[in-house]
């Protein structure tokens, strides 16, 4: 535990002196968003209908740069392999870069989710706690297989076209679950969304779990 | 096993013939285009097989570390890939007529596609991910939490709307096959398929094992002419 907390501080750390990560990460949702919503070029009663689409395609598309971004850092100057080297559990590296995926990928919602609702004509404010608890469902899904895919793609030849091909089709009952739900929420608040959450949930610890326990074979020699 | 396996699959696929074109009745509502539901859904049976026993002798190999269980989850995601092919192919000429459309976002189809894709990504992280030993532990990682996000996609694409038939499942308002021959028609293709894929799998394997004994053999040539010059 102690290790995971070192290895997120680090991470914060590195982030914050350079802010390269989450600025990149920020622009990129951002255009996104945009390319997105003018791609269908919506008309003001459709364009609600779109948000949660939008917005989730947007998450995991840029999540994928900002997660992959990470591990590349750690390949320079072989980084990986003296945090391997260093008497750390594997399973606490995982805890550790999960933990500072998640908090990234939370400041990007920060600014796309607010940015959706103000481009497609969605009151976000009056669904806030729920919206806010599935977007952190999302987060954590998505980190958790990205932390370990992440990790995999770093180590294989062609890695920049290998993370988004693993990863993608993995990912799509996360997508599914986290449009419905945030759709079942915008309208109608949580409950009718307990659909997407149940797969958002269960989504969340199959993979925490299986990251937890197979990053150890992906990153060790 | 190895010598029975083609005449036995050489049999059972022309009996699965027989029976799906001679003796199976026309079915009432869709004609002829129905019998092509012998061979989709045997296929899709053989596609789940091949994709779990990629799961499972992925297992094994992070467990154990046995070469033989690598190559079984390789060939098994490679004789899985191309049945889930045949279903995707078989699928939609049944479906023109039928739907008057080649695809629909259905639950089923949605999920079809995902698994092909995820173990198409499978195929290619073995195929391009370079050659060295790690890939096959990466591999095995891939070919367990694929087959952990099987029951998700099974979930989550029921939040779709769905228009494919349930046959065999009597839940969804499907009759099960009524007539004998149809069911006969069934298992009998199902088996051919099955047959036919175990032989392919042990071709693969035996396929790959040569390959690294041939690598072995060339290695130690070289080793052997460095000491002589």
């Amino acid at each position: 535990m102690r290790d995971a907390l070192a290895i997120l501080a680090k991470d914060l750390r590195i982030e914050w002196r350079t802010r390269e990560g989450i600025s990149s990460v920020f622009v990129l949702g951002v255009l996104l968003v945009v390319v997105l919503t003018m791609a269908h070029d919506p008309s003001p009663e459709t364009a609600p209908t779109l948000a949660p689409g939008v917005l989730w395609a947007a998450f995991v598309l840029t999540g994928m740069l900002g997660v992959q971004r990470g591990f590349l850092l750690e390949r320079e100057n072989d980084c990986l392999a003296g945090l391997l080297g260093a008497p750390v559990d594997p399973a606490a590296i995982y805890a550790g870069k999960l933990a500072a995926n998640v908090v990234l990928l939370a400041v990007m919602q920060a600014v796309v989710v607010p940015l959706v609702g103000l481009f497609l004509h969605v009151d976000l404010a009056a669904r806030l706690p729920a919206l806010l608890l599935v977007c952190l469902l999302g987060n954590v899904g998505f980190a958790s297989l990205a932390t370990l895919f992440g990790a995999l793609a770093a180590r294989v030849r062609a890695r920049e076209v290998m993370l988004p091909l693993l990863l993608l089709p993995l990912l799509v009952p996360l997508l599914i679950g986290a449009v419905q739900a945030t759709r079942a929420v915008l309208v109608g608040g949580l409950a009718g969304a307990s659909g997407g959450l149940g797969v958002l949930v269960a989504f969340d610890v199959i993979f925490g779990v299986a990251g937890w326990l197979l990053f150890a074979y992906v990153v060790r020699d | 096993m190895r010598r029975v396996l083609p005449p036995l699959t050489g049999l059972a696929m022309l009996a699965a013939l027989v029976l799906v074109f001679l003796l199976v009745p026309t079915e009432a509502d869709m004609g002829i285009v129905q019998r092509i539901f012998y061979f989709h859904v045997s296929s899709a049976w053989v596609a789940f097989l091949g994709f779990f026993l990629v799961a499972g002798a992925s297992a094994v190999y992070l467990w154990n570390g046995a070469p033989t269980a690598d190559r079984l989850a390789y060939a098994g995601a490679e004789v899985g890939v191309v049945f889930c092919t045949l279903v995707l192919v078989t699928g939609p000429i049944w479906a023109r007529p039928i739907w008057g459309v080649w695809w629909t976002w259905d639950p089923r189809l949605t999920m079809t596609v995902v698994l092909w894709a995820i173990y198409s990504s499978y195929l290619m992280l073995r195929a391009f991910g370079g050659g060295d030993a790690a890939i096959a532990r990466y591999a095995a990682v891939l070919g367990i939490v694929g087959v952990l996000d099987i029951p998700l996609i099974v979930v989550s694409v029921r939040l779709l709307r769905g228009i494919h038939p349930a046959v065999i499942t009597r839940t969804q308002g499907g009759t099960g096959l009524a007539d004998p021959w149809m069911r006969a028609g069934l298992l009998v293709s199902a088996l051919a398929l099955i047959l036919l894929a175990a032989w392919l799998v042990d071709l693969r394997v035996r396929g790959a094992q040569l390959e690294d004994e041939v690598a072995a053999l060339r290695r130690e040539m070289d080793a052997r002419r460095g000491e002589v010059a």
